[in-house]
């Protein structure tokens, strides 16, 4: 009885190793908790139960930066997953580590998965594509900067909440109405640079750095001290002096103010969605994000935010089959429209889109179609495709802290952006020298 | 005739001091040489290349105005620090010294906020001062005052503050009440009896027999200010609003572990560690003179 437990035993610590080798594992590590996190678990398992060849291990490292930093330092430690999750501020640093990564495109062909780049909506994929027109790593979460409309609170101050909100112009009105109509929260935004600067750029079709936006080389200067900027930021410094915009911080800390129902307008990422749908106790509209009648080329596409999933240097043959059949899995068009309906990030695929119109979701749920549209309108320009600047989460840390001295009154729109511009180029050298 | 224990040989000595000598070497020296050899290169993030630039980080940081501003920033965020951990640290120890009863209870609860980790510290103070939730900033409403933060630096740092102080605060009475409790009764009965009040044996006898240990408190304090503080600064302001609450060592972190810049980073750290060596030094020379041991 004895030996033949032993036996037994014996037998599958024996076999174990075997049965493991006959799966490939590919390591993915990303940015998500909560409900998102979740998802992304149930994408990994159904990956996982699709197919025999390989498993898909996934974990959590911390928000965006610290995922970024746990890949960083794990690659220099010789122990990198094989797709790490990297928000689209780390772009500039990922490409340019050319020994560290493996372009997308040569993965997906290696592996001999379906992979048709024309099928990415261009204005998602373009941010992650190189100047040849190759895709560098795979859209994940993707979301643009729309504007919230507290229906509620614009009956309240006296204003007709169907007011056409498409121009700054328009809203300009439209906040004096409500100011004068005693609401105490015109107007809020997160995320200050991504919309206001980064989006604003895009959208009016001018640029935000030389060199297209950074894509066409790392010798590139900040241009957002331009003429259509610098209005903007004055027209909003001065709503910010007039108690129309009332800042609340660098990054989304507005949305508790909007979802709360103190708010009248916010602008902010298309995933706030999922947020404040559930939220919100008050009517609310999602209407795209007003531009400047007259100013620029506008309105010409907004640009994203979110991560993209890049495939790292340093493993098995093998391993990077896996990894390709484990992106063209989630390129597929089902997966991708559950993940657009269930997140309110974007589409990655026109299919996706398509898939997602045909099954009713965009009446079920108005507005969710709004960043679609506003995203595929026009076909990117040079100014418009997204922005691929080295140390990025610094300068918009530089950039925030310049808005905040026009925001207190403390600088003018034009000194604060020339003082951003002077400052963030010299990172901009910095990052040139480190990857000459 | 005097008395002297000597030990022949130098191996015990060796023995006995080289575990010491080698936490130093493991922890410090090696940390510290590479520091101080990675500030002459700007490397990219992954490691796969980097550029020597000689003292090339160095006058890239001094020739940014910003960078020097933000020691005026951190020698007025630390002598607050410093002071307003050590301050209501010994008023609460002579506090607690005069107790009869219930003192273990008073001593226990005050070391308490010392086993909150900075961070914590910093977000619970956060929302306790969050302009649209907390509960002071809306007492501070209805008082009239408008509380915010976001957009006022002088508030920002004050709240840095007070939440980088409040831990330390525990950790400073440990050490103010057990001096307090090494004051012989016997000189301050003699005083009383002499005539002195509660104040003035205070000022002339307990104050100056606690020298040394405000000496060391203040050194560790400053240390404290000067090198543990940025995860509080980092949850609660980020440097901002502009720049005023970015210290040097919030910077040390920001650029090296959000920027990916170890290069800038590295000549940061070792800027710090020069500085915080002189103010050891100068502290050593000057302010130890006013010690009594």
């Amino acid at each position: 009885m004895k030996k033949s437990l032993l036996g037994a035993l014996a037998v599958s610590t024996m076999l174990s190793p075997v049965a493991a080798m006959a799966q490939t594992e590919v390591q993915f590590w990303h940015a998500f908790t909560g409900r998102l996190g979740e998802l992304v678990a149930a994408q990994v398992a159904d990956f996982n139960a699709s197919q025999s060849d390989y498993t898909v291990v996934q974990s959590h490292k911390g928000n965006y930066s610290e995922t970024l930093n746990a890949g960083i330092a794990a690659f220099r430690a010789g122990e990198q997953p094989h797709i790490l999750m990297v928000f689209e501020v780390g772009t500039a640093t990922m490409m340019a580590a050319a020994g560290a990564v493996r372009p997308v495109h040569e993965v997906m062909a290696a592996s001999g998965a379906d992979f048709d780049q024309d099928a990415y909506i261009g204005a998602v994929k373009g941010y992650y594509t190189s100047t040849e027109g190759d895709m560098l790593s795979l859209p994940f979460n993707a979301s643009t900067p729309v504007l919230w409309v507290n229906r509620d609170a614009m009956s309240a101050a006296g204003v007709d909440p169907d007011t056409d909100l498409s121009t700054w112009q328009n809203v300009d009105a439209t906040l004096t109405a409500l100011k004068a109509g005693g609401e105490e929260c015109p107007l809020v935004t997160a995320w200050q640079s991504w919309i206001h600067l980064e989006n604003f750029s895009a959208y009016h079709d001018v640029p935000f750095a030389s060199k297209d936006n950074g894509f066409a080389g790392v010798d590139t200067e900040l241009m957002l001290n331009g003429e259509a900027q610098i209005a903007h930021l004055s027209a909003m410094g001065q709503w910010a002096q007039d108690g129309k915009f009332i800042y609340t911080g660098r990054r989304n800390e507005g949305g508790a103010n909007f979802r709360a129902g103190e708010c009248a307008l916010f602008t902010e990422s298309s995933a706030g969605y999922a947020g404040i749908s559930s939220e919100a106790e008050f009517d609310f509209d999602v209407r795209p994000l007003p531009y400047w009648e007259g100013v620029g080329n506008s309105p010409q596409n907004t640009i994203i935010g979110g991560a993209s999933l890049w495939v790292m240097e340093g493993h098995e043959d093998d391993a990077y089959k896996g990894a390709g059949q484990f992106l063209s899995f989630l390129s597929s068009s089902d997966v991708q429209a559950k993940w657009h309906q269930d997140t309110g990030y974007l589409p990655i695929t026109a299919e996706a889109s398509v898939a997602t119109k045909a099954a009713g979701f965009y009446e079920a749920n108005p507005g969710t179609e709004v960043a679609v549209i506003q995203m595929t309108a026009n076909a990117p320009t040079a100014n418009s495709n997204g922005l691929r600047l080295g140390s990025f989460d610094q300068i918009r840390g530089i950039i925030d802290e310049e808005l905040e001295g026009i925001w207190s009154g403390d600088k003018t729109a034009q000194e604060a952006m020339d003082s951003a511009k002077e400052r963030g180029d010299a990172l901009l050298r910095r990052f040139e020298a480190a990857n000459r | 005739m005097e008395k002297r224990v000597t030990f022949r040989g130098w191996w015990v000595p060796a023995l006995l001091i080289a575990p010491q000598v080698f936490i130093s070497a493991v922890f410090f020296f090696y940390p510290a040489g590479q520091a101080v050899w990675q500030s002459l290169f700007i490397p990219d993030p992954f490691g796969l290349s980097s550029q020597y630039v000689g003292l090339g980080n160095f006058e890239y940081l001094l020739g940014d105005k910003f960078y020097r501003a933000s020691f005026v920033t951190t020698a007025m965020f630390s002598i607050l620090v410093t002071l307003c951990s050590m301050i209501p640290a010994l008023f609460l120890a002579v506090i607690a010294d005069r107790l009869i009863k219930g003192s273990g209870v008073y001593r226990t609860m005050l070391i308490w906020p010392y086993a909150v980790a900075p961070a914590i510290a910093g977000v619970l103070w956060l929302f306790m001062f969050n302009t649209r939730v907390g509960v002071v900033s809306w007492y501070l409403g209805n008082l009239g005052y408008d509380w915010n933060h976001v957009l006022n630096g002088g508030e920002a740092m004050g709240l840095v503050v007070v939440a980088s102080s409040w831990g330390r605060i525990s950790y400073n009475f440990l050490f103010f009440f057990a001096a307090l409790q090494a004051v012989p009764r016997s000189v301050i009965e003699a005083a009383a009896i002499d005539g002195a009040r509660f104040w003035k044996r205070f000022w002339t006898i307990v104050l100056p027999l606690l020298s040394p240990t405000t000496f060391f408190l203040l050194v560790v304090n400053v240390v404290y200010s000067f090198f543990e503080t940025f995860g509080v600064i980092h949850t609660i302001t980020s440097g901002g609003p502009q720049q005023s609450t970015t210290v040097l060592v919030y910077k040390v972190f920001a650029d090296g572990f959000v920027g990916q810049d170890l290069g800038s980073s590295s000549a940061q750290s070792v800027i710090l560690l020069f500085v915080v060596g002189l103010l050891t030094i100068v502290q050593f020379k000057f302010v130890e003179k006013r010690v009594h041991y």
